[in-house]
């Protein structure tokens, strides 16, 4: 089956298109970081200026860059193996082994996300408070996973859904057992969903403002909070900004770049058959 | 011999506690340039206080006023002293709910500027120590204002600016002839338009607390806030907070401004501005009466009166806000990176004179703010650009809202302010203020 | 053993959420029916309706509803057909595809914060911002988009910022489309079209489910992006139910009222997700 390189032609040019279009933004804030601050206001935008790596070393100066990206990084590691942990089982039970309720309990999971946060601050700040857990990791790690638990729940139940049915029947009529099912055939065809499932929780956690801001001080701070004390500041702030941004988000951006091929083996080896 | 022995390890043990015993403050506060910089001479105070060690939160000003008001009112103790304005101030003093300040002669709290240590004091004690201040007054540029022909009064009138911003007003070439604030937020454009409604001789509330907003000086305010911004304003001016226009007033997109006073030294620092050199001060214009035109904000330092480290936290406010301070910083960044607005000593000293251009319109604008005294007819509240109640914050915004409506012709300005209104006296029903 | 051993598999699960669930409504349930402003701690008397009467006689309270769905309702639909789009034309293999992908997947990764920022400071500015030049050079008068526009700007940073997760989705289900059923397909003559139609749209169905139940869980609590560029406004433009209780909770601290306005959110998300369900619902199975 040979594809058209006529269509493959036009194929990589709207890619290409829509990719650069969407990636814009996001490559003016990299550009903006090694501008001044004068520079980055400049009308007509500049797009060829001298480049300068002053609001770096202004962003290293100013704040503890490596304690919050290690809060960061211990954060949302730790949410997501221990979401992984609790909802990866949940999810294949929901799937393999479904009941009445389970469409139930699906929308159950979900709807404990349905409360704003921001209405339940107060509660959650003061169970904190009186459990002595304000400004420690452990209670961030807690208020992660939770949060992210029913997202977890669903994309896994939705990769585990995506399995073929006559795969797992093959190795059921083959006398597989449950256990080896599971080892030999379902682990290796969900890897795919696993590892989207992980990174994108990862990215939520990494990403969490509202409960990093208001649960931490001065030790348990994440990158989240790292930009918190670079936005709206009195004065020009943008050059500093898109530095100290870009300083946030370069670790989970280059993760995301190599899982990305792991992503691709896992996904192409469920679909060979 | 035995008991000399015991004496004396004891004295070593001790000595060897205090030694080790650092205390630990943790500091919120807001990231504006002249907190950054007592970030950067953290290592000489503790130098100065070896067994304090400072550790920083910096938040911008809206998430640290809700972070440090939750932990205060719930006690959550995660800060030891804390950066608040001079809006919380008389209402927390009044609830107990900050530790006063004690001070030595050394520290000379009489060279405090009298309006602010006034806003700050309670019983005649301070409850919080200011270590920068501010007032608000008119930029503009000289150079356009000659080509104009117009020569402006040191407390120019709103009639005489708007016939500048009209001679001014040039959009083809990217002149915009008044860039003001238009952001809704009660401490956005509602700190302009409060005292714009001040100079029209209006107020928030009157002596029973009901709110005034479908008044005449309300719709005076308003009808003119809205008129020449429609004509003279920069496009986009309804998202513009003091960022914004700081942004387009630097790059030379704006003929006047008014705004706080501490853009005056972004504003002739050549290397933030294009503009550093044609840039002249007057104070607030007037319409009706010169009250309340100029507004007084601060940022002080203060103690939550729960808190367990009271001696170590009064040690860092004494130094943070001491002339010594001030002296600290302008040797290692010299004069023009001083914070302002807080004592007489600092707009007294020539070396300061010298760099800052702008100090004697900025002392004179802080001057004549008075918090006790801003409307023409008597108000039952304190502050010049807010009323320091807690539902302020609330009804501030909602208000700004509606100007923004306004402004971005959303709304007539009958319409906006009878909204307004409505909200305002919901709100203040609500806290009881009157049935 | 059968029946043990899912619901042994789901207990963890179950259990941690319910509690992390039961407790803040609970609490939240509580102060729902007292008087307590933290500015004014002390006495909580039992007031009944009163803040649920409070929080819906707002001027604002219809408006933000009527926001909140409108926000949800497009971004929605932006993401789920961009998201299709976007992953069938990455589907096959091309030159660069992996950059592509990762291209595409980014904004994901940006703070909402910083994506606030972004968009109203380099993109949408009138005077400076990059659109207001791209107009400009087309000889248009620029758009003042957080003023005129101020809900469809809102609408565009969030789905801008959520694309790629419904894109990364349907990337990763498209791979498990089965191959062999499209090669049949094409060999009896259907031509494109009628193949996306009967095989790659049902194939979807159950992401686009997870899709649109997920993001409109996480819309529906958009707030960061309203705080910082338009304050809700002009008026109430872009005020939603979130921005509302963030104003009695964070600028008022009546924690009452701003949790008889968590409860209301809680009903309306209630009320969209049984609407939802009915619609897709069967593609969850």
């Amino acid at each position: 089956m040979q594809a058209n390189p006529l269509f493959t032609a036009l194929r990589a040019v709207g890619a290409w298109g829509v990719a650069l279009l969407l990636f814009f933004p996001l490559g003016w804030l990299f550009l903006t970081a090694f501008k001044t601050e004068l520079q980055a206001i400049h009308v007509p935008p500049l797009f060829v200026f001298e480049p300068t790596m002053d609001n770096f070393g202004e962003v290293q100066r100013r704040s503890d860059y490596l304690l919050f990206a290690r809060n960061s990084l211990i954060t949302s590691v730790g949410s997501t193996i221990l979401g992984l942990l609790i909802a990866a089982p949940a999810a294949y039970s929901m799937a393999f082994f479904r009941t009445k309720r389970t469409r139930d309990i699906l929308m159950w999971m979900l709807s404990t996300k349905m409360m704003p946060a921001v209405g339940a601050l107060v509660p959650i700040y003061v169970l904190a408070q009186t459990a002595g857990m304000l400004d420690t990791l452990p209670a961030l790690i807690i208020v992660f996973t939770l949060s992210n638990l029913p997202i977890m729940v669903w994309m896994l139940y939705t990769s585990y859904k995506d399995i073929p049915n006559e795969i797992l029947e093959a190795a059921r009529m083959d006398g597989a057992s449950i256990w080896t099912e599971f080892r030999h055939v379902v682990m290796p065809l969900s890897v795919g969903g696993l590892a989207s499932c992980g990174l994108l929780c990862l990215v939520l956690s990494w990403n969490e403002a509202f409960w990093a801001l208001n649960l931490t001080s001065a030790k348990a701070g994440t990158l989240a909070t790292l930009i918190a004390s670079y936005s709206s500041p009195e004065g020009l702030f943008w050059a500093k900004l898109s530095a100290a941004s870009l300083m946030a988000i370069a670790p989970i951006v280059v993760f995301g770049w190599f899982s990305q091929k792991q992503l691709v083996q896992g996904l192409t080896f469920g679909a060979v058959k | 011999m035995k008991r000399f022995l015991k004496a004396g390890l004891v004295l070593a043990l001790a000595g060897a506690g205090l030694a080790h015993a650092a205390t630990e403050l943790v500091i919120a506060t807001v990231n504006n340039g002249h907190m950054i910089e007592m970030q950067k001479l953290t290592p000489q105070f503790e130098k100065a206080f070896p067994d304090i060690k400072l550790k920083w939160v910096t938040l911008e000003e809206g998430t640290l006023r809700q972070r440090v008001t939750t932990d205060i009112a719930t006690k959550g103790g995660q800060f030891d002293v804390m950066t608040i304005g001079l809006y919380e101030t008389p209402i927390w003093s009044k609830k107990g709910w900050l530790k006063p300040i004690t001070t030595d002669a050394a520290y000379d709290v009489d060279d405090i500027l009298p309006a602010i240590r006034s806003g700050l004091s309670l019983d005649g004690k301070l409850y919080a120590a200011p270590f920068y201040g501010e007032s608000s007054m008119l930029m503009y540029r000289k150079d356009l204002a000659d080509k104009a022909g117009i020569k402006l009064p040191e407390q120019p009138t709103w009639t005489q600016v708007k016939e500048f911003a009209d001679k001014a007003n040039d959009p083809k070439n990217g002149v915009y002839g008044m860039c003001l604030r238009g952001k809704p937020g009660w401490g956005d454009n509602m700190a302009f338009f409060t005292t714009l409604v001040n100079t029209y001789g209006g107020q928030w509330f009157d002596m029973s607390w009901k709110p005034q907003l479908d008044t005449k000086p309300w719709k005076d305010a308003l009808t003119f806030y809205v008129d020449l911004m429609k004509k003279n304003g920069p496009p986009g001016a309804a998202a513009n907070s003091f960022n914004e226009n700081l942004a387009l007033f630097s790059e030379g997109k704006c003929a006047m401004w008014i705004d706080a006073t501490i853009a005056a030294s972004s504003l002739t620092d050549p290397k933030q501005s294009k503009v550093a050199d044609k840039v002249a001060f007057a104070q607030a214009p007037t319409a009706v009466t010169p009250k309340g035109a100029n507004w007084l904000w601060s940022w002080n330092l203060a103690i939550p009166a729960s808190s367990t480290k009271d001696d170590a936290a009064q040690k860092f406010i004494n130094w943070a806000t001491s002339k010594d301070y001030i002296n600290l910083v302008a040797k290692e960044h010299g004069w023009h990176a001083v914070p302002t607005g807080t004592r007489k000593s600092t707009y007294a000293n020539p070396e300061f004179q010298k760099v800052a251009k702008f100090a004697a319109a900025e002392k004179k604008a802080i001057d004549s703010a008075n918090p006790n005294d801003s409307t023409l007819p008597k108000s039952p509240y304190v502050g010049v650009q807010y009323a320091a109640i807690p539902e302020f914050q609330s009804i501030g915004t909602i208000v700004g809202q509606q100007v923004t409506a306004a402004l971005a012709g959303k709304a007539t300005v009958d319409a906006a302010l009878k909204t307004a209104q409505t909200a305002a006296e919901r709100e203040m029903k609500k806290g009881g203020y009157y049935k | 053993m059968n029946r043990f051993l899912p619901r042994a598999l789901m207990a963890p699960a179950v259990i941690t959420l319910f509690l992390w669930m039961i407790v803040p409504l609970l609490m939240t349930l509580y102060f729902s029916f007292v008087t307590y402003n933290l500015m004014q701690p002390g006495e909580r008397p039992f007031s009944g309706l009163e803040n649920f009467h409070y929080f819906v006689t707002d001027p604002d309270f219809w408006p933000a509803v009527m926001n909140t769905l409108l926000l949800i309702g497009w971004v929605i639909v932006i993401t789920v057909i961009g998201g299709v789009l976007l992953a069938l034309l990455v589907n096959e293999p091309f030159p660069g595809r992996g950059i592509v992908r990762v291209l595409l997947i980014s904004p994901f990764f940006v703070m909402p914060a910083v994506n606030a920022l972004l968009w109203k400071h380099m993109m949408m500015n009138p005077i400076y911002g990059v659109l207001a030049n791209v107009w400009t050079f087309f000889g248009l008068t620029p758009v003042d988009w957080l003023t005129d526009v101020p809900l469809l700007s809102v609408v565009i940073m969030v789905a801008w910022q959520w694309l790629p997760f419904a894109c990364l989705i349907f990337i990763t289900s498209l791979q498990s489309l089965d191959r062999e059923q499209m090669e049949a397909a094409r060999m009896d003559g259907a031509n494109a079209f009628q193949r996306f139609g009967y095989l790659t749209v049902p194939h979807l169905g159950r992401p686009m489910a997870v899709v649109i139940m997920i993001e409109m869980i996480f819309l529906l609590s958009v707030f960061a992006e309203i705080a910082i560029t338009t304050n809700g406004g002009p008026g109430n433009e872009s005020t939603n139910l979130t921005y509302m209780i963030f104003k009695q909770s964070l600028m008022n601290f009546d924690v009452g009222v701003a949790s008889a306005g968590a409860l209301f959110a809680v009903i309306l998300a209630n009320i969209v997700a049984a609407f939802l369900i009915r619609i897709i619902g069967k593609n969850l199975d």
